[in-house]
């Protein structure tokens, strides 16, 4: 993506003998090389993940067995699901903060080059791990992403490489957490305080502590998890006096902070993006900050609301509904905010402002289903249901994935020097969102209906929804096509990117020429 | 507040029936047929409406905004960023609706928590991937298996009208009565749901968990397993049939007269053709769905058994197999589950399919000696 800089960082820094080929990637230390590397990565995976969601789709197109087998069915769902948080969302993030958080701050680099790019170069072997599971004995992982025991505890020699895989990407987090703490909190610009700093970089910041917090939580449930199946100990197996139940506590310790650090960095770059295109300041800056920061706390207490079906006592029930209902206060603030930035601002509607749009809106249907989730009653009738399939990918898919979208559009001209094809983004904007609905609107009426998640076969009062939902499935997978057009397109050539872009862009970002240098602000910019 | 949610709820219940000729969809949870189903159903109209109302203050705004406000329609941008009143306002408004939504929330809460002075109570364990029923207060014991043809599945044969949500013995509980279920699993996580009756509760190995329904009308409701529990969760549906006092009553005498039976089969002798035919239903309703009906398995995952080494060698060790289950894999013990004649009748029937011709057979009596004297006790009934 970067080719361009890096011949024009040669004619400034001539001294220096870069690698070329395929060495110059493998022992890159420059931010920009290494988020380029995040961003390919995380597209690959979109496409490995996104086959397999449009084989599941496939399966469930009418009652009976089509497509797949009831197990590798499972190994599908539960690959899927992996993939998609483990290779997809967070990898573009981290893309996004290896490209951006310098040029935000007026840094040089990432604090810690050569941590970085082990970050990243330790990724795609998990990521091999994973995949070549499907043709080991026994095939993939099908115990579903959340990988809860005993049925964990029965599969084949693939349960033990995703373990492997979850350690491997969890510590590849933990060393992007640390370079993007230390980046944040030591190498701003002179002047660049942090109530001042864009809000991306607080949103990417506060994920970041939350990473460093729960990643080893994860490692910790994955090592016993790995312990039972292999060494005979039994942390989850009631005959040894372990509970299955205290993985699912240890687990969604982890799991829902997670949530938001799939969605922090999203409200992030939705920050960046409104304002741009509205042409007017973001509205409560400083309560956006607190908003992020509230949801993040937060989020260490509401766990249990993924487990309201455990059977717990009222107590128990009574607090985690209520502490979760509560994080629809800071979220409200947030979507409140976005839509007081554009109130009289003079907005126009390029492809980044689209997708941002879009986000605000469907991101918010994912908040109102997460409410009525919150809802202890209601949750029991429609937990491990489509309702729930619904609600997540409402906040996955046009939350955290649209707002990648609206990022990549956003900064694409400023990374290779060329705007990308406006006709060919919109398309690929209306055919995701227009998709995208089809797909996962009609779940929520499955969810209610009774539909449970993770089967391979339905009850025959389900097909209307389902065949709905397939067609929308491979409108939404195949437009994705475009999109990989729009950019191999917009890395070739098209017309030359100014310095900023766009007319209301404001930050340092905009300062360096289209396309940003393969080294920026080697001397600091001064902020007054 | 609660009338007020049934007067919402009875809005959108009108405007759903209005729209009859749109059958198939269903838009709304199914029709309660239970106290809690019911205070869960209009739990759930409260807070979809007030989501509405929310939505549509907010985006009307947004989208006023973005047709009003554009650049093409010339308005130039305003430069406010900041404005403390507005910002405190709409922190405490949502603050006080969600406690306007906690107050009834919280009230069923503590009702289906309640699982005090039940007026019977039923033992029911998930099973890898059956359901099993015990009835404590009569000592009735069943279980439960998906009843639909594998034709239907395989789409050889026409799906029937209740299409994998069909069991052969469905739980059968009186009508108005206050049922407590007392919820366990054998191998892995499973969580039974009937929507209807709105009860869920996972079904964890190892602990006892419970809830508690009532139904308010005679008739079948039906739900599924939805706790992932491996290659056959989408196919251990649970059926209960809510009879009246009456016709429970004639049930239990019959189940009662059915184990009479079990348990002297028991002690009897069998000829191998008389128990190769009772292990062929046996095998299908609890072997086949991972070894297959061919007996061949599915590589990688789970053994053959037509040609393999427990099946064609030593009897004792096949019976201990079958009986004590292979821990650490997905085998687990029949002993519990089946009763001494089924566990015959299906070993021989292991032991004279496929390729195996092994000519001999197990009998009732070996399998009791097989289980050792503490656990001499087998199930009484299947």
């Amino acid at each position: 993506m970067s080719d361009v800089a890096h011949a024009h960082g040669h004619d400034d820094h001539g001294h220096h003998a870069h690698p070329t080929g395929i060495m110059r990637w493998l022992t890159t230390t420059n931010h920009k090389d290494i988020g380029s590397l995040y961003l390919w990565f995380a597209l690959i995976m979109l496409f490995a993940a996104g086959t397999m969601a449009l084989l599941i789709r496939a399966e469930l197109f009418q009652p009976g067995l089509q497509v797949t087998n009831p197990d590798f069915f499972n190994q599908l769902t539960t690959m899927h699901g992996l993939i998609m948080i483990f290779g997809v969302i967070m990898p573009a993030f981290s893309g996004f903060a290896n490209w951006q958080v310098p040029l935000m701050l007026g840094a040089p680099d990432m604090a810690f080059p050569r941590m970085n790019n082990w970050a990243f170069w330790i990724l795609p072997v998990a990521a091999i791990l994973l995949m070549v599971s499907f043709v080991l004995p026994g095939g993939a992982v099908a115990g579903g992403w959340t990988m809860y025991p005993p049925l964990y505890i029965q599969g084949g020699i693939s349960y033990d490489l995703t373990i492997l895989a979850v350690h491997i990407m969890g510590l590849s987090s933990i060393m992007g957490s640390i370079n993007i703490i230390t980046t944040i909190l030591n190498m701003r610009a002179p002047g660049l305080t942090l109530m001042k700093m864009p809000l991306f970089c607080w949103t990417w910041l506060i994920t970041a502590y939350l990473l460093i917090a729960t990643m080893p939580v994860l490692a910790g449930a994955v090592t016993m998890l790995l312990t039972d199946r292999n060494f005979g100990t039994h942390f989850f197996n009631a005959a040894g006096g372990g509970d299955p139940v205290m993985f699912q506590h240890i687990f969604w310790f982890f799991a829902h902070p997670e949530v938001y650090i799939l969605i922090l960095p999203a409200f992030g770059i939705i920050s960046q993006v409104i304002p741009t295109f509205a042409r007017k300041p973001l509205f409560g800056y400083a309560s956006m900050v607190y908003a992020t920061a509230s949801i993040a706390i937060l989020s260490f207490i509401v766990w249990a609301h993924h487990m309201f079906t455990v059977g717990m006592p009222v107590a128990a029930q009574l607090f985690f509904m209520f502490s979760t209902m509560l994080i629809a206060v800071p979220t409200g603030v947030k979507v409140f905010n976005w839509v007081a930035t554009m109130w009289r601002g003079s907005m126009t509607f390029e492809t980044p402002m689209l997708f941002a749009i879009a986000f605000v809106c469907l991101f918010t249907i994912g908040g109102f289903s997460g409410l009525v989730l919150a809802i202890a009653p209601v949750d029991i009738q429609l937990h491990d249901t489509y309702y729930v399939v619904a609600h997540f990918h409402y906040v996955l898919v046009s939350g955290a994935l649209f707002s990648i979208f609206a990022g990549i559009y956003y900064w694409l001209p400023k990374w290779t020097g060329h705007m990308y094809d406006e006709t060919l983004g919109k398309w690929h904007f209306w055919l995701s969102v227009i998709g995208m609905n089809i797909v996962f609107f009609p779940m929520h009426f499955l969810g209610l209906a009774g539909m449970p998640r993770r089967i391979p076969d339905y009850a025959l009062q389900f097909t209307e929804f389902n065949q709905i939902a397939t067609v929308g499935a491979f409108i939404f997978g195949f437009s994705q096509l475009i999109f990989l057009w729009v950019v191999l397109k917009t890395i070739k050539g098209g017309v030359k990117a100014t310095t900023k872009v766009w007319e209301g862009a404001e930050g340092l970002e905009w300062t360096v020429p289209s396309p940003a240098p393969y080294h920026t602000f080697e001397t600091a910019p001064v902020i007054k | 507040m609660k009338s007020m949610s049934k007067r919402a709820g009875a809005a959108v219940v009108s405007l759903m029936a209005s729209q009859a000729a749109w059958a198939d969809y269903a838009y709304n949870l199914q029709e309660p047929a239970s106290r809690v189903a019911q205070d869960v159903f209009q739990l759930h109209n409260l807070i979809m409406l007030v989501c509405l109302g929310i939505f549509v203050v907010v985006f009307g705004a947004m989208f006023y905004s973005l047709i009003k406000h554009r650049k093409s329609a010339g308005h130039q941008a305003a430069h406010f960023h900041e404005n403390t009143t507005i910002e405190v306002i709409w922190t405490v408004i949502p603050f006080v609706i969600l406690m306007g939504m906690a107050y009834p929330a919280a009230r069923v809460v503590i009702d289906m928590k309640d699982t005090t002075n039940p007026d019977m109570t039923i033992k029911v364990t998930g099973y890898q991937w059956k359901w099993g029923y015990d009835y404590l207060n009569e000592n009735v014991s069943f279980y439960s298996n998906l009843s639909t043809p594998r034709e239907q599945i395989e789409n050889t044969a026409a799906k029937g009208e209740h299409y994998l949500l069909e069991v052969d013995e469905p739980m059968v509980v009186p009508v108005g009565k206050r049922v407590r279920l007392l919820i366990t699993a054998n191998d892995v996580l499973h969580a039974w749901w009937v929507p209807a009756l709105g009860a869920k509760q996972d079904a964890i190995p190892g602990f006892i968990r419970d809830t508690w329904f009532q139904a308010d009308k005679i008739g079948t409701y039906r739900g599924q397993c939805v706790e992932l529990c491996g290659k056959d969760h989408g196919f251990m549906p649970i059926v209960v049939e809510v009879v009246s006092e009456a016709d429970y009553q004639a049930w239990v005498a019959k189940k009662k007269g059915e184990a009479d039976t079990a348990a002297s089969d028991n002690t009897r002798t069998f000829d191998t053709a008389e128990l190769i035919a009772r292990g062929e239903k046996i095998y299908g309703a609890n072997c086949a769905a991972c070894h297959q009906a061919n007996g061949m398995g599915l590589p990688g995952a789970f053994p053959a058994i037509s040609g393999s080494k427990v099946a064609t060698g030593p009897i004792d060790a096949h019976i201990d197999i079958v009986l004590n289950g292979k821990p650490g894999t997905a085998m687990s013990a029949f002993g519990g589950q089946l009763s001494d004649a089924d566990i015959a009748a299906v070993v021989t029937y292991q032991r004279n399919a496929w390729d195996n011709k092994t000519g001999d057979a197990a009998q009732p009596a070996q399998i009791a000696a097989a289980r050792g004297g503490a656990e001499a006790a087998a199930p009484a009934a299947q």
